[in-house]
């Protein structure tokens, strides 16, 4: 039986863009596999890069459509959109963040996997906070780590984030 | 400490007295919340063995939190806001009524086409399309700020985009009660409705920090709402086991944070969504149990948290809480597969909350008092009054919409009211072309939200209490 709250591993392997597809560019990596009545990535997307039928049916990027903008990360109400970038030895990974304080550019923080686990520190290349609270940091971590970093968290901090 | 998402105003400082003792307040907060703050946590005793109680679910329903305010007994003080010089004392363990007669009451008079029962996202939808279709519309609340639950729902909602998707409750608080503000819509806030007697047409009695009010009404709509369910451990009554909206009210209403760590009992999406909102304020949330061999909520809230590093513990539950005057821990353990604790796994944390994300009860006092037909529907949350489609019940010119009509979300809520509110207009008289319309397309919206694998056991109970309605409504 898998992990709760984690998505099982075949699961995730039908979520996640094969790596041609984000080599030198970001794109939405959208974590949510239920069907769920809501459809605020599809209509937020400003290129209609967000595939999704009917209400409840789980959403899908056309990632040769994706432009990597991050609207639909700041607006999914479930918090369950990320971006990846792959960039050689790196990558980039984008996560929504509803903590205070938020992290600055330059800044190191942990990266956290999708249990909580510290994999790795990382350093803060882009934060942006949208008019309803909701920012997305975007940290620099190696590129194996890029589809398993789903979190940050500033290091002087405990749990609190 | 800031918070990500929310803004405090809490206006003047006031000072009032307790049991001898000066406490300093905000205007804007309750007795109850106030106290809770000073960390006064005992807010009365059980009456056959004194036990301490405290801090419950915030918004009225409970009564843990009874205390004799200038001389007047039982009063709910997490409804009552402070004031300067206010005397407030505990009851031990019950009040004594006054020996004087009351002051003289100015009663009030109000004659309505609409009284809605409940100012949340359904009674506010409500009022809002029975408003526009040009009903003279009551609201009556019981609480000091106006908008339900929604006013502690920090997170933004799922559903479509006219249901105001991705938008946070606060801010659909927001919406609404600025919609209602440019209508003509009477609103009576601290308003507790005491009975409903219905015949021809609706005679309402109203409890009123300014006394007693008489309305009647053609229509009434019932959206009061929910009470949060209890569940049987040792010491589930010690202060510091409360409620998941109680807590919301405390931490997002208030501004107050009563505990630095906590233990959640249900992975439900309020658990879920609590867990997550405890961290955001800042408290060390050591784990969620459940009972169930899997989480009952999204699995996108369940990810949130556990990205944050908190565990949820499946196929657990609170053996007891621990501690003399207040929680000092919890005690989980395992169970089997018929739910029996599997002794030699017990586990203690040691957190100053323990908070009961366990469901909800349909608030249906209204209904029943008034001779309104209903079952108890599990589906739907337990007793709730019969109603078809258009949330008609079986007493004439009653209806009922949002958790009081069945245990669901604020969206549905808000949709159900739209349809009872333009309903009840309708039969009024009042522009029925138009509220056709109306009807249609909430119900439409409702079908559509209702569609997925999460609203079946809704959907289930919902038609069944619509073929009972069938039967009983003429």
């Amino acid at each position: 039986m898998s992990e709760p709250g984690v998505i099982p591993e075949d699961v995730l392997a039908e979520l996640l863009p094969p790596d041609e597809k984000a080599e030198g560019r970001a794109v939405a990596v959208i974590e949510c596999h239920e069907e769920i009545p809501c459809d605020t990535c599809r209509w937020v997307c400003p290129v209609k890069a967000v595939i999704k039928p009917a209400i409840t049916t789980p959403p899908r990027c056309d990632w040769d459509a994706c432009i990597g903008c991050g609207t639909c990360v700041l607006a999914c109400p479930g918090l369950a959109i990320f971006m990846v970038k792959l960039d050689g030895e790196w990558a980039e990974v984008s996560v929504p963040y509803e903590f205070l304080p938020v992290p600055k550019r330059g800044e190191v923080v942990w990266a956290l996997d999708r249990v909580g686990r510290r994999v790795a520190t990382a350093e803060v290349v882009r934060a942006v906070t949208s008019k309803d609270r909701t920012s997305m940091v975007t940290i620099r971590v190696p590129r194996g780590l890029a589809h398993s970093v789903r979190a940050i968290l500033p290091p002087e901090e405990g749990t609190e984030g | 400490m800031a918070h990500p998402i929310l803004e405090f105003d809490r206006g003047r400082e006031v000072e009032f007295n307790f049991e001898g003792r000066r406490i300093r307040a905000f205007e804007s907060e309750s007795i109850a919340a106030a106290l809770v703050a000073e960390g006064i946590l005992t807010l009365g005793w059980s009456p056959k063995r004194r036990r301490p109680r405290g801090f419950f679910c915030g918004i009225g329903k409970c009564s843990s939190c009874l205390m004799t305010v200038d001389g007047v007994p039982n009063v709910r003080t997490c409804i009552t806001p402070v004031r300067d010089g206010v005397e407030v004392r505990r009851q031990r363990p019950l009040g004594e009524l006054p020996k004087a007669p009351p002051p003289e009451a100015k009663a009030g008079e109000l004659d309505v086409d609409l009284l809605v029962i409940g100012g949340g996202p359904a009674g506010l939808s409500a009022a809002i399309e029975a408003s526009r279709l040009g009903a003279r519309v009551a609201i009556a609340d019981e609480n000091v700020r106006p908008g339900g639950q929604l006013i502690k729902q920090t997170h933004k909602f799922f559903g479509s985009r006219e249901n105001y998707a991705g938008v946070r409750g606060i801010e659909i608080a927001r919406i609404l009660l600025r919609e209602l503000d440019g209508l003509s819509a009477t609103w009576l806030t601290r308003a507790t409705v005491i009975a409903d007697y219905a015949g021809r047409s609706h005679d309402v009695v109203v409890s009123t920090p300014e006394g007693p009010w008489r309305i009647r009404a053609d229509a009434v709509v019932v959206s009061t709402g929910a009470t949060e369910n209890m569940i049987p451990f040792p010491n589930n009554d010690l202060p510091g086991v409360m409620g998941a909206g109680g807590l919301q009210t405390l931490m997002h209403v208030f501004g107050v944070v009563p505990g630095e760590s906590a233990l959640i009992v249900g992975a439900g999406n309020v658990g879920l969504i609590l867990a997550y909102q405890l961290l955001q304020a800042g408290v060390d949330v050591k784990a969620i149990v459940e009972i169930m061999p899997k989480i009952g909520g999204y699995a996108v809230h369940a990810a949130k948290v556990r990205r944050m590093g908190v565990p949820i513990l499946l196929r657990h539950t609170l053996r007891r809480a621990v501690g003399r005057e207040r929680v000092e821990g919890a005690e989980i353990v395992r169970v089997d597969e018929s739910f029996r604790p599997i002794e030699g796994t017990e586990e203690r944390f040691d957190v100053d909350m323990i908070v009961l994300a366990v469901g909800l009860t349909p608030s249906t006092e209204v209904p029943r008092q008034a001779g309104a037909a209903w079952d108890y529907v599990p589906e739907l949350g337990g007793p709730v009054p019969i109603h078809d489609p258009y949330l008609r019940t079986s007493v004439e010119g009653m209806y009922v919409a949002g958790d009081s009509s069945g245990i669901e979300e604020a969206t549905t809520a808000m949709l159900e009211g739209r349809v009872a509110g333009a309903h009840a207009a309708a039969e009024l008289g009042l522009r029925p072309d138009r509220a056709e319309g109306v009807i249609k397309e909430a119900l439409r919206q409702l079908e559509s939200f209702r569609s997925g694998p999460f609203s079946a056991k809704v959907v289930r109970g919902k038609q069944r209490v619509w073929e009972r309605a069938r039967e009983v409504i003429g």
